[in-house]
């Protein structure tokens, strides 16, 4: 009897893990992005979690930052409301796992572009948000002023970053041997060095002087003027939606633009009838291009009002008044001597 | 009277196929086992379609590239080496982390287990305190806490404490004098092997002796005397087989001597306080688990209370104790993977590397659990070979 | 012959009663315990006063960030080391406690611990006791994660996805959710190794070795990593609930070797007596056999909770924002940079009240079901 109903059993089982087995088969019809954000109804969007000025959270549980502002102004953009959107904190070794798998539909989170990672883990790139570089931060006392001065020093150096690669790559070249100390976490990192626990601590130059403004004594360390290598920062999403490419693109290059006019989240609404043109095709004129993407024809406009355009988002976050007063220097507009330069909206 | 359908009792060649227990357990295990493998297969199908689909290919071929990455310590290592030997430095460090925490996790735990039962009411709480705070907190914290709240605190290389014997404490390490072997060494090795061999046979020599004919047989003297008499004639004959290194102000840190980095101080001391409380804790149990009586008996015999301990005690609860201080150890050894987050570069934590440069995730993870599925087995296989020793003297 | 007279009643020695007495038996009874006591008592002279100062007398007990660094600056000033900064703790309480749950839907973890609470205090008073109770602690576990949970477009209960639980809630959770759900899995594993059928027994010893022979981490890493790709194309399951599935599948395996020790201690004629009832093998387990050895193991498995409660905290590993890792993330915030000791002594403080008092009550437990007592 018993036997019975454990056969009985066991050949349902059987059954239905055939019939999954079977229905398993064609699932890898090509997704697309957009659709499933709209559907789902908001957008998630991976950051970073812990790097002050770019990703963190309030003691609120918010999340402020110069990328998590990308991430506002693309939900602006779909949904014409910024906040329909849940955050994904990533750390470095994960974040392009999430895209991977569609557990977040965009990668804001200082990452890279590098041909590797655009070719073979199944990510494309969007424009750069930031033109970063590897430096490397010593103390004063340590009366270090060239990375040739650094034999045998110990570095302290995230893990699952090209950071890791650069240093290794740059100490070889110069014949200089080191001792590297690897961490999991960004704050673990920073937190070795200023106890001091390496000579040297090297990531992108943004986020030393991000870290370094929030270190017990700035005034100690300093950051050599070598840069180490290019780091281009921006957007990725997973591999092969053109569309979804298309429009986180093009959220990016609008919010540039709207820098360029002058259309900021205060005055965007005396812009709307504007005279220029491009101005009135940005904020609604042009109904051709959103509607090919998919998008509302008052997309910029959302995301101009709610978030600011690209020199707002710098400012707010990484601008004088803040803790970094980082100089705009190469992230500023084409125009005034910068590389941050977007293709017309026409 | 047409015959009586088969009814009655029956022998089992009468029951229908379908109804005999032999072919339902057959059938059970079979169906079973197809279940086990369908699930396996959909799931290996799914890695397959889903890697195919991201254009990633699978094998372990990639362990022969150039891992690119600079590792903190551990066998000599550099960058421009495959990834395959990049794994081994942090499997060895693994090891070496691990075999250095259980020796020390036994002797602190072993002597607060001791210290637990001590008449003194001062120790006893003293250990007692220890045993519930240590237990009762994650490991990670523990390691993390160690590690940043302690270690890193220590003054600068520049401004070491010294600690009498040219030991000097900073946050750059623990620099410790290092004895390095002379020209003299190899000459001198014979003699010393020689010391070691012979200890314990001797001791089992003097044992026999005293228990065969009663008088003391002072086996500690005649072992002592030879593991460290032979040496000492070595010495004399051969010369100085070492010199002392003491370790000295380089560049950024100590050169010289032998330097334990405060990513690995911090590991080991994590790993062994923690587990030193769970041994403490397994030590007391086989300690009380040695009946009242014979510690009143030995006591009748004149043992005074050390004596007690180490002759009367110890040596019955060993067997209690071996099992669980088995498993106490595995633990530790897979505690080590923790050593992550105080920077240590164990085999997790260059495996972890190694998949974040190359993508590898199925391949890794199958190196990872090998390795510690490799190491559980072989040293609960050791450990148990010793446990049969230790239970076959038993009575 | 003389009159009785009253012997005087003589008081013992004044050195073996009292005060004194107490001392000369428990401190200084042999000339090592004199070398002891007087070791540690050097050796707490050392080591308290200071870190009592740093602790208490010279810390700040502010809930904003401001006063620590005034008497940083202070302390910097003269020279001397600053003392802790407590502000840490209040100012970022409700991070700690539910991390990044919604602000306005703070309630519902409320509701949820009132429930619980309720259900415990029921528990504590013999008279409640009874299937009714028990039925209402076994539903409560699903009704609690459908309330933090809620429902898409509710009203009443908004949806708060899994990426939205952290902190406390968060560890707690994951624990609940790990021992609960594996004790299906685990009493099935524990009866799969004793099974009379080889292919069965082998299979589960081999999983169950397997699980126990890798560090938990490996499995949280797979989870993080592999798991995605084990599932067919599209399917999205989040991070927490993996982190959770990697949580139950871990924690069967130890529940499986808890109930066999259960099993085992179960004595043969229990089996026999069963048969001779004429119960059939179903029949036996679930009505002689696992009554009995789960009750003989609520002990480990308490336990066992004890130690996947202390577990979660590598789930910080895969990057969830658990207590602990939320404590990280503290720790980025600029206001309060540096902290660490104050916020790993209170992360490890909260750990330690909630484990040492579960072991206190498992210890109760133990005595009152005379389980361990032969």
């Amino acid at each position: 009897m018993r036997q019975r109903r454990l056969l009985r059993g066991l050949a349902t089982a059987l059954l239905a893990v055939v019939g999954l087995l079977a229905w398993s088969g064609p699932g890898e019809a090509q997704v697309n992005i957009l659709d499933k954000v709209k559907k789902r109804g908001k957008l998630i969007c991976a950051v970073n979690a812990k790097l002050p000025g770019f990703g963190y959270l309030t003691p609120q549980g918010r999340y402020e930052g110069f990328d998590v502002d990308f991430c506002r102004a693309l939900a602006a953009a779909i949904f014409s409301d910024s906040g329909r959107l849940e955050f994904v904190p990533t750390t470095a070794k994960e974040r392009f796992t999430v895209l991977q798998t569609g557990e977040a539909d965009v990668l804001f989170r200082n990452t890279t572009w590098t041909i590797s990672r655009d070719t073979s883990v199944g990510l494309d790139f969007g424009p750069t948000t930031f033109y970063d570089g590897q430096g490397m931060m010593v103390t004063k006392k340590s009366g270090i002023k060239k990375l040739e001065d650094m034999k045998n020093a110990s570095i302290c150096v995230q893990t699952g970053t090209t950071t890791e690669l650069n240093l290794a790559d740059q100490f070889r070249k110069r014949g200089v041997p080191y001792k590297a100390v690897v961490f999991e976490d960004a704050d673990a990192t920073a937190g070795a060095y200023e106890q001091g626990r390496c000579d040297g601590f090297t990531t992108d130059i943004s986020g030393l002087i991000s870290r370094k403004s929030i270190m017990k004594d700035p005034g100690a360390h300093v950051i050599l003027p070598q840069v180490m290598s290019k780091e281009p920062l921006g957007p990725a999403w997973a591999h092969g939606d053109n569309n979804w490419g298309d429009v986180v693109k093009w959220l990016v290059y609008g919010l540039v633009i709207a820098e360029e006019f002058g259309i900021t989240s205060k005055n965007v609404d005396e812009h709307v009838n504007s005279k220029e043109p491009e101005i009135a095709r940005m904020l609604g004129g042009d109904k051709e291009a959103p509607k090919a993407m998919g998008l509302d024809p008052k997309w910029l406009y959302n995301a101009i009002k709610q978030v600011g355009n690209y020199g707002e988002i710098f400012a707010r976050h990484l601008g004088p008044g803040t803790p970094f007063s980082l100089e705009r220097g190469v992230n500023d507009l084409w125009t005034k001597g910068g590389l941050i330069y977007a293709p017309p909206i026409r | 009277m047409p015959p009586e359908p088969s009814r009655s009792p029956a022998g089992p060649a009468r029951v229908a196929w379908w109804r005999n227990e032999r072919v339902h357990r057959v059938l059970a295990q079979v169906v079973f086992l197809l279940a086990v493998i369908a699930v396996a297969g959909l799931l290996y199908a799914n890695v397959r379609s889903q890697l195919r689909a991201r254009g990633l290919t699978t094998g372990y071929g990639f362990l022969y590239g150039q891992a690119g990455f600079p590792i903190g310590e551990g066998i000599e290592y550099h960058e421009g080496d495959p990834y395959w030997y990049a794994f081994l430095v942090g499997v060895v460090n693994t090891i070496r982390v691990s075999f250095f925490g259980i020796v020390l996790a036994t002797i602190l735990g072993t002597f607060t287990g001791i210290a637990r039962l001590s008449s003194n009411w001062l120790l006893s709480k003293l250990a007692g305190a220890y045993i519930e705070i240590i237990r009762n907190i994650p490991l990670l914290i523990q390691l993390v806490f160690w590690y940043f709240a302690v270690i890193l605190q220590l003054p600068g290389v520049k401004e070491s404490v010294v600690l009498p014997g040219s030991i000097f404490l900073s946050n750059r390490g623990t620099a410790l004098p290092l004895l390095a072997p002379t020209a003299a060494f190899s000459a001198w090795l014979p003699f010393a092997a020689a010391g070691l061999v012979l200890a314990p046979l001797l001791w089992r020599w003097r044992m026999r002796r005293q228990e065969l004919t009663g008088r003391p047989g002072r086996g500690l003297v005649w072992a002592g005397g030879a593991l460290l008499g032979l040496p000492a004639l070595g010495w004399l004959v051969a010369g100085q087989p070492f010199l002392v290194e003491l370790p000295e102000m380089g560049g950024f840190n100590y050169e010289g001597g032998l330097i334990l980095t405060p990513e690995f101080t911090a590991v080991l001391i994590g790993l062994t306080v923690y587990t030193a409380a769970f041994i403490a804790e397994v030590v007391r149990a086989g300690i009380q688990a040695v009946h009242v009586g014979q510690k009143e008996a030995a006591r009748a015999l004149g043992f005074h209370p050390g004596q007690t301990l180490r002759l009367v005690i110890l040596p019955q609860s060993v067997r209690v104790i071996i099992p669980p201080l088995i498993s106490q150890y595995l633990n530790l050894a897979k505690n080590s993977s923790l050593a992550v987050a105080a920077g240590f570069p164990d085999l997790f934590s260059v495996a972890q590397t190694i998949f974040n440069q190359t993508g590898r995730s199925v391949e890794v993870i199958g190196l990872v659990m090998g390795s510690y599925l490799a190491m559980s087995l072989f040293t609960s296989l050791v450990l148990n070979l010793y446990n049969r020793r230790v239970r076959l003297v038993e009575r | 012959m003389p009159p009785a007279v009253p012997a005087e009643i003589l008081l013992p020695p004044r050195t073996q009663i009292g005060p004194i007495g107490w001392l000369r038996a428990n401190l200084f009874s042999t000339w090592y315990n004199v070398l002891i006591t007087l070791l540690i008592l050097w050796l707490l002279a050392t080591v308290i006063p200071p870190m009592a100062r740093w602790m208490i007398f010279d810390a700040t007990w502010a809930t904003t960030h401001e006063p620590c660094a005034r008497a940083r600056e202070a302390a910097q000033a003269i020279g001397v080391r600053p003392g802790a900064c407590w502000a840490v703790i209040p100012a970022n309480f409700r991070l700690f406690m539910v991390g990044t749950y919604p602000v306005g839907q703070a309630h519902r973890i409320g509701a949820a611990l009132a429930l619980v609470v309720l259900l415990g205090t029921l528990t504590a008073f013999r008279r409640f006791r009874g299937r009714a109770l028990v039925a209402a602690w076994v539903l409560s576990f699903p009704a609690i994660l459908v309330l933090l949970h809620g429902f898409q477009g509710s009203a009443i209960l908004p949806l708060v996805e899994t990426t939205k639980w952290s902190g406390l809630t968060l560890t707690f959770l994951l624990a609940i959710v790990a021992i609960v759900a594996s004790f299906p899995l685990g009493v099935l594993l524990a009866l799969g190794r004793r099974s009379s059928l080889p292919v069965v027994r082998l299979l589960s010893t081999v999983y169950i070795e397997t699980v126990r022979g890798v560090p938990l981490i490996t499995i949280l890493f797979m989870s993080s990593v592999m798991f995605p790709l084990l599932m067919p194309g599209g399917l999205r399951v989040d991070k927490v609930v993996r982190a959770m599935l990697a949580l139950i599948l871990f924690s069967a395996a130890y529940l499986a070797e808890n109930v066999r020790g259960g099993l085992q201690a179960i004595p043969q004629g229990q089996y026999d007596a069963a048969r001779a009832l004429g119960l059939g093998n179903a029949l036996t387990m679930g009505l002689i056999i696992l009554p009995q050895a789960l009750r003989a193991v609520i002990p480990p498995i308490v336990g066992q909770f004890i130690g996947l409660f202390k577990d979660t905290s590598l789930v910080a590993v895969i990057g969830l924002l658990d207590l602990f890792a939320i404590g990280q993330s503290i720790l980025s915030n600029p206001n309060w940079l540096g902290l660490r000791t104050e916020v790993y002594i209170f992360v490890a403080l909260v750990y330690w009240v909630f484990s040492y008092s579960m072991s206190m009550a498992s210890r109760r437990l133990e005595r009152r079901l005379g389980v361990g007592v032969r």
